[in-house]
């Protein structure tokens, strides 16, 4: 039964215009990821209108290839210039930056395109073989478990950050500050908005993070009185050296990371920008190594490259089983789904198997040729670091403001990202690290929505929070997460004694 | 002798190019003096991978077949559609600028969150419109629509109904529902949401006991049988589910639910209105277009320019009523 499913797959996939949608999509996810400001998301909503005149399988495989080449290719402008190309690569572009700076971009990249592919594959095997149930348990998230969440995901703030724990702390507050800007979701009240409408929207993400990572490098670059700028040897030969081994070396870190990238992403309301943060942390307070981190190490950017591809397999889940979003791709994939008259949900395994197994098959299929299209995209841009520092940090600075621009047409991101980019420069030369405030912009609403709406729920009752069994196991983590270091002064002071 | 040739060809080249462009252009300027001759945008005040966005790329792809110029979408999202909404109504008013205005703006002023209203438009046309459902989890005591009023009757203020944010369409529904059902408008508590899929997933969680928002947009649980439709807020049965009754039937004189429409700003000369007007009748009447909407489960609508005004001007004053009346408020 399910073999037949898998070959009727297979035979509507391999046929000449359904693979050549496959190829087309995927120069076409690889070059939208790897331009900041232009996101899966919105690549993917452009597609629709060309999919409406396609057949079900192409459309749905375009959409698949595209987003695992975009999401893999956010990381190739993150390594080389130090911009994510989309937000699923922020957590590790200081980490894949250190690295280019020491002459080993193509090490970086090809080691990121191996962990993509790999992680991809485990969120399709993992979407494949247990979506019905997984969905199940997804759905049992409500306001209080996101709450805890948000939490353990701030906490990653600790994790990240390199030197003083203080300068970190600063750094996510003003990035939990900057969230706070804007209508309340939970009683429609304006904040810090001094009557202007464009400030009704807040700090959109997308160009703080573009300011914050890109400006701030460019501004670095021209105001250093060094004019040598360590110029970054290009290696031509063997630039994928060491990357099977690297991959070998830690390939438990792969298959943890593809796990809980996966579940992040089959959460509605978390995506593969949340599963790469988590992941990272994770890597840290697991590593052997952990000093190492933000010095150059490949170790949390196999973690975090890892995760975020394996989370795009996971946001199909809740999608396909009951038609609800894992994240905003999705729900434009839902959108393609109705418009060819499928319903997703529970019929969709019965009615038209073969449709969600040409999906399965296709995300094999994606994640396989990940590696040789990811590899063509490594090679053209590298070439990038040939060119003079003098004239990169110009086109650097235009592309910064094109992508803020594109999110959504207007100045005030261009404004937004040239502001972030100042601040975020300041903050680096004060050692205040920037990946915190980053991480609070990503984490800030999501923090205070399902805290208000709990509390709305419970009308203040704070002991709600520990109700259920799986709100109470996310406290408790949460609260032995936080109160860690206390312990560990005490205890230390008591050994003293 | 050949680079001598070249050098002249190439120069003659050249004012052969020179003289077509003049020549083109200016023909061009002179044959299509009517609108519409140049791109238009089409403002869209929410998100990619929305229900809106979807609906106005639709339209838009189709708008360009019948106007022969491209039609390109631009999402302006943020502040509950405040931005976008400001962005169409206070474009230039050439018709190259249009936007699809939904629900929101008959509401957001109210709020406080924008100056912008309705007035601040060309009303064009209404393409869609979805009444709000009342929804609940299949294995939910309430079997009937009656079943759940006799409940809110006995227990007022114990239920929890999501759907969209504070003040938003889904939570104007409900407050006038009660109201037209004579109890407090805050006998249901309201917990606002990001928007209909957070809080049917919130539904599904056990995080709140029911959802006032629109069928198609829990039509997939519906299916699966894990959400049982009541009843809508309007004046005739929905045809994909024929089998919920309306508030009317029951003699509650309620209905309500969210339109999208498409509208230029304030002072769009009549001509370019009519030949709009014109083009998204026609498009409206595809059968690409039907075909989507039906797909999508979207209530096909349609209200021509005039009707459309008025009907904004009704639904703007009962709304602020309503508001005011539920103490969404002051």
């Amino acid at each position: 039964m399910m073999l037949e499913h898998i070959y009727t797959a297979i035979s509507l996939i391999a046929q000449p215009y359904v693979l050549l949608v496959i190829a087309m999509s995927a120069f076409y996810g690889l070059f939208v990821g790897a331009i900041p400001g232009l996101t899966a998301t919105m690549a993917t909503a452009l597609l629709v209108p060309v999919t409406f005149f396609m057949d079900t399988v192409p459309a749905l495989a375009a959409i698949v290839t595209m987003e695992a080449m975009a999401i893999f290719a956010g990381d190739i402008p993150g390594a080389l210039v130090r911009i994510p190309g989309t937000p699923s690569s922020a957590a590790y572009v200081g980490e894949s930056y250190a690295l280019t700076q020491k002459g080993r971009a193509g090490f970086v990249l090809g080691v990121d395109v191996t962990v993509a592919a790999i992680g991809g594959l485990i969120g399709a095997i993992i979407l494949i073989l247990l979506a019905p149930m997984l969905a199940e348990v997804a759905m049992k998230f409500t306001s209080f478990e996101y709450f805890w969440l948000a939490c353990i995901g701030l906490s990653c703030a600790v994790l990240v950050t390199k030197g003083s724990l203080i300068k970190g702390m600063v750094s996510l507050l003003i990035g939990l500050f900057m969230t706070t800007v804007g209508v309340d979701i939970t009683l429609g009240f304006p904040r810090f908005t001094f009557g202007v409408t464009d400030f009704l929207n807040g700090f959109n993400f997308i160009p703080a993070m573009i300011g914050m990572f890109g400006v701030s490098e460019v501004m670095r670059n021209v105001s250093s009185s060094d004019l040598s700028f360590k110029i970054v040897s290009v290696k031509t030969k063997k630039i994928f050296a060491g990357i099977g081994r690297t991959v070998r070396k830690y390939k438990l870190n792969v298959a943890r990371s593809g796990i809980v990238g996966t579940f992040v992403g089959i959460l509605p309301g978390a995506g593969a920008d949340i599963a790469a943060w988590i992941a990272y942390a994770l890597s840290k307070k697991f590593s052997k190594e952990p000093e190492k981190y933000g010095t150059g190490h490949i170790e949390g950017i196999v973690d975090a490259g890892t995760a975020n591809n394996a989370a795009l397999g996971g946001a199909w889940v809740p999608a396909l089983v009951f038609g609800i979003p894992g994240a905003s791709l999705t729900a434009i994939v839902i959108g393609v789904l109705f418009m060819k008259g499928l319903r997703p949900g529970p019929m969709i395994f019965q009615q038209t198997p073969e449709i969600l197994y040409a999906v399965y098959v296709t995300f094999i299929l994606a994640n396989v040729i990940l590696i040789p299209f990811g590899v063509m995209a490594i090679k053209a841009g590298n070439q990038m670091l040939r060119v003079p520092r003098n004239m990169l940090m110009p086109a650097i600075l235009m592309f910064c403001i094109v992508g803020s621009f594109a999110i959504n047409n207007t100045a005030f991101d261009v404004g937004i990202m040239l502001g972030t980019g100042v601040l975020a420069y300041f903050m680096e030369a004060n050692d205040i690290p920037v990946a915190p405030a980053v991480l609070g912009l990503v984490l800030g609403r999501l923090l205070e929505d399902s805290f208000m709406v709990s509390m709305i729920k419970s009308e203040w009752d704070l002991t709600v929070f520990f109700h259920r069994p799986v709100r109470a196991i996310l406290g408790g983590v949460t609260i032995i997460l936080w109160s860690s270091p206390f312990i560990g002064v005490l205890r230390a002071r008591w050994r003293r004694q | 002798m050949f680079k001598k040739i070249g050098k002249k060809t190439e120069k003659l080249i050249v004012l052969a190019i020179a003289m077509v462009m003049v020549l083109g252009f200016g023909l061009t300027s002179v044959s299509a003096a009517e609108y519409p001759k140049r791109p238009i945008t089409l403002v869209c005040p929410w998100g990619a991978g929305g229900g809106t966005d979807a609906v106005s790329r639709i339209l838009a792809t189709l708008l360009k077949k019948e106007l022969g110029v491209p039609v390109n979408v631009v999402n302006r999202t943020g502040g509950g559609g405040a931005i976008g909404h400001t962005a169409m109504a206070t474009a230039k008013s050439d018709g190259y600028t249009i936007g699809m205005p939904t629900v929101e703006i008959t509401m957001m002023h109210w709020m406080g969150l924008t100056k912008i209203t309705y007035r601040d438009m060309t009303p064009i046309c209404m393409v869609n419109f979805d009444p709000s459902g009342i929804n609940v989890l299949t294995d939910s005591p309430w079997k009937t629509y009656k079943d759940l009023e006799n409940y809110v009757r006995d227990n007022p203020g114990k239920l929890k109904d999501s759907g969209t944010g504070y003040g938003g369409i889904w939570h104007l529904a409900m407050a006038g529902w009660l109201k037209a059902i004579g109890l407090s408008p805050k006998a249901i508590k309201w917990i606002p949401s990001k928007g209909a899929a957070p809080a049917l997933q919130d539904l599904m969680a056990g995080g709140i006991e029911m959802s006032t928002c629109s069928l198609p947009e829990a039509a997939t649980l519906i299916e699966a049988g894990r959400v049982r439709p009541l009843a809508i807020m309007a004046d005739k049965r929905d045809p994909k589910f024929p089998d919920v009754p309306t508030l009317k039937e029951m003699g509650i004189n309620w209905s309500c639910g969210a339109w999208r429409g498409i509208a230029a700003p304030k002072g769009t000369s009549s001509q370019i209105v009519a030949v709009l007007e014109k083009a998204l009748a026609k498009v409206n009447k595809s059968d690409d277009f039907i075909k989507f909407m039906n797909n999508r489960g979207y209530g096909l609508y349609w209200l021509d320019s005039r009707s459309f005004a008025k009907a904004l001007t009704e639904a703007d004053d009962a709304n602020g009523k309503i508001m005011k009346a539920a103490g969404i408020i002051k």
